[in-house]
């Protein structure tokens, strides 16, 4: 079954899509309200920016995090400045880089609810004394919720899901960086089959469960609202 | 409460520049044909334009002047918008709170705004297994909740079919009887106008074109409501007593008496009653040989051409102002000129109550 190695692979995993989901909706949240809202001009280059980790090959974004994060980078040197160590090849640093490359899977499901949801609402709650915050809080969230919950699973799943950066930036280190992904390619490379069905199987799984977790919700959302 | 108004607002293609002060109390329409800025106007009052130039003043807090713009939050209105516009994620009874829970301060209990718009039965639904007339009421008990100091509405009832404006009109009228609270209303309805409001602004291609009370707006012959194929002028009057006979009931007004198709109506009530311009017709004399039952005297106050066949007459009978359109060749040969008196005979009157 499940070696020490495997389960602190599986253990770190976890923590990474979680912390990462966390910190991508906090972000994620108000970066997609302004797309959502606003006018400028600025819109299609951030829309553009928040979309890169689309389309770039994980291993482009991992070098540039790479030199970024190190000793010389601007992270990297902030980091010590700051007192700390270099990021790279740390737990801090695969946060970093998995917010930046799970943030369109975040940013574009939450955009789509908000653009969804009529300017009239929000006139009406403003009507009704309801403040911006207030009305973000009482009625954007709760009508953009599908959103929220495919934004929340897509972030988390994707992230559990990822390679080529954690790859670049994390190394493999066990019981600090290795996460579940790279545990399965390890056990490849080494032919413990075995172990990588373990671990691949399992994967499968629980992604899609979550899939089917978040279609079931969203449908009976938009049933009970039709 | 006075709300001064003076806006200017200039959008791709359309200007709107509006100065006026709208009465204190009473139902004010705020009318013109679709596009004339009836809308964009309530819009600029509620604070949902920011563009707009220019200031607003309601009793003595100036809301918006060069320096000041106070947000729509912070402006105590209750605004009811032309498709209801109730918070789905909410149930009726979730929408009133949400209102409820906001207002500054309570001039309304909740069940007196749900039993003035009747919707007690509603509470527990979704609001999107409401009909069109029950989610206009809705959303008029929701603003209701919100505890404004006036309430302005977006042609509440375009959206609905003839029945559920038959069914939403005698609310917003008990609304007017009840409260206090001074309501202004866009219509593009001529007949919706007659029915509720007692001020008339009224508006074309953003410019205001006249303003005043609602029965001399209605028979203003330099106005464009005269000249409208179904312009009405309108009769206020007191229910005063019925005829069970001829089945009639009699109303009496300070010109006259009007007779109307018995109605259930209780003696001493106030009524409005509303008169097509096409159906008075005027004689110089009262006359036993004619089958209309409403002959009124009047004066003569003014005539002016409608077209090439047909002249508009505004006539007074005591206070009252009445409108009747006849043709030019009638005009001629009985000599109506301004000071003339005469007989209005009216055909037919739609009563309001």
């Amino acid at each position: 079954m499940l070696h020490e190695a495997d389960l602190s692979a599986l253990w770190i995993t976890l923590k990474l899509a979680s912390l990462t989901t966390v910190i991508l909706l906090l972000i994620g949240t108000p970066l997609a309200w302004w797309l959502a809202r606003t006018r400028s001009r600025g819109k299609a280059i951030v829309e553009a920016i928040v979309s890169l980790p689309l389309v770039l090959p994980p291993t482009v974004l991992g070098f540039y995090l790479l030199i970024a994060l190190g000793p010389h980078g601007p992270v990297g040197s902030l980091s010590i400045a700051l007192g700390g160590k270099p990021l790279a090849f740390t737990f801090t640093g695969l946060v970093i880089g998995s917010v930046l490359y799970s943030l369109p899977f975040v940013v574009q499901p939450l955009h789509g609810a908000f653009t969804a949801i009529s300017k009239q609402f929000l006139e009406t709650a403003a009507t009704l004394r309801a403040s911006p915050l207030d009305t973000f809080f009482s009625v954007i969230m709760p009508l953009a919720r599908p959103g929220f919950l495919t934004a929340t699973v897509l972030g988390f799943a994707h992230t559990v899901g990822e390679f080529g950066v954690v790859l670049m930036i994390g190394g493999n280190i066990p019981g600090r960086t290795q996460v579940l992904s790279i545990a399965i390619y390890d056990h490849v490379e080494n032919l413990e089959y075995v172990q990588a069905h373990w671990l691949a199987g399992g994967l499968l799984l629980l992604s899609f469960l979550m899939l089917v977790a978040v279609y079931t919700f969203n449908r009976r959302f938009m049933v009970v609202n039709l | 409460m006075s709300i001064e108004v003076n806006f200017q607002l200039k959008l791709r293609n359309f200007s709107l520049k509006v100065e006026t002060v709208f009465p204190e109390s009473g139902i004010t329409a705020l009318f013109g044909p679709s596009g004339c800025g009836k809308t964009t106007l309530l819009r600029c009052i509620a604070g949902l334009e920011p563009s707009v130039q220019g200031s607003l003043q309601v009793g003595d807090t100036v809301w918006q002047d060069e320096r000041i713009f106070v947000p729509p939050h912070k402006r105590p209105i209750g605004y009811v918008f032309q498709g209801a516009v109730l918070f789905p994620h909410l149930s009726v009874h979730g929408n009133l709170d949400f209102a409820l829970k906001r207002a500054s301060e309570q001039s309304i209990s909740f069940d007196e705004a749900v039993s003035l718009t009747g919707i007690a039965h509603l509470l527990e639904r979704r609001t999107t297994k409401l009909s069109g007339g029950e989610r206009q009421r809705v959303a008029l008990a929701r603003a209701l909740l919100s505890s404004p100091k006036f309430l302005l509405m977006d042609e509440p009832l375009s959206a609905l079919d003839r029945e559920s404006k038959a069914q939403l009109l005698p609310y917003i009228e008990k609304l007017h009887e009840t409260l206090s609270i001074p309501i202004l209303y866009v219509s593009h309805s001529i007949e919706e106008v007659a029915h509720l409001a007692d001020q008339m602004v009224l508006l074309s291609n953003g410019r205001v074109q006249g303003s005043g009370a609602i029965s001399e707006m209605l028979t203003n012959l330099s106005l464009p409501l005269a000249k409208y194929d179904n312009a009405v002028s309108i009769i206020e009057a007191i229910v005063a007593k019925h005829d069970e006979n001829y089945h009639l009931t009699y109303l009496r007004f300070d010109g006259g008496e009007i007779l109307l198709p018995r109605e259930d109506l209780s003696i001493g009530k106030s009524v409005r009653v509303a008169v097509h311009a096409r159906d008075i017709s005027l004689v110089l004399q009262v006359s036993k040989h004619t089958s209309i039952l409403n002959v009124i005297p009047v004066i003569v106050k003014e005539v002016s051409t409608l077209n090439k066949a047909q002249v508009l007459v505004r006539l007074m009978a005591a206070n009252t102002l009445l409108l009747a359109r006849i043709t030019l060749k009638s005009a001629t040969v009985m000599e109506i000129k301004p000071g003339a008196s005469l007989y209005a005979q009216v055909k037919t009157v739609s009563l309001i109550d």
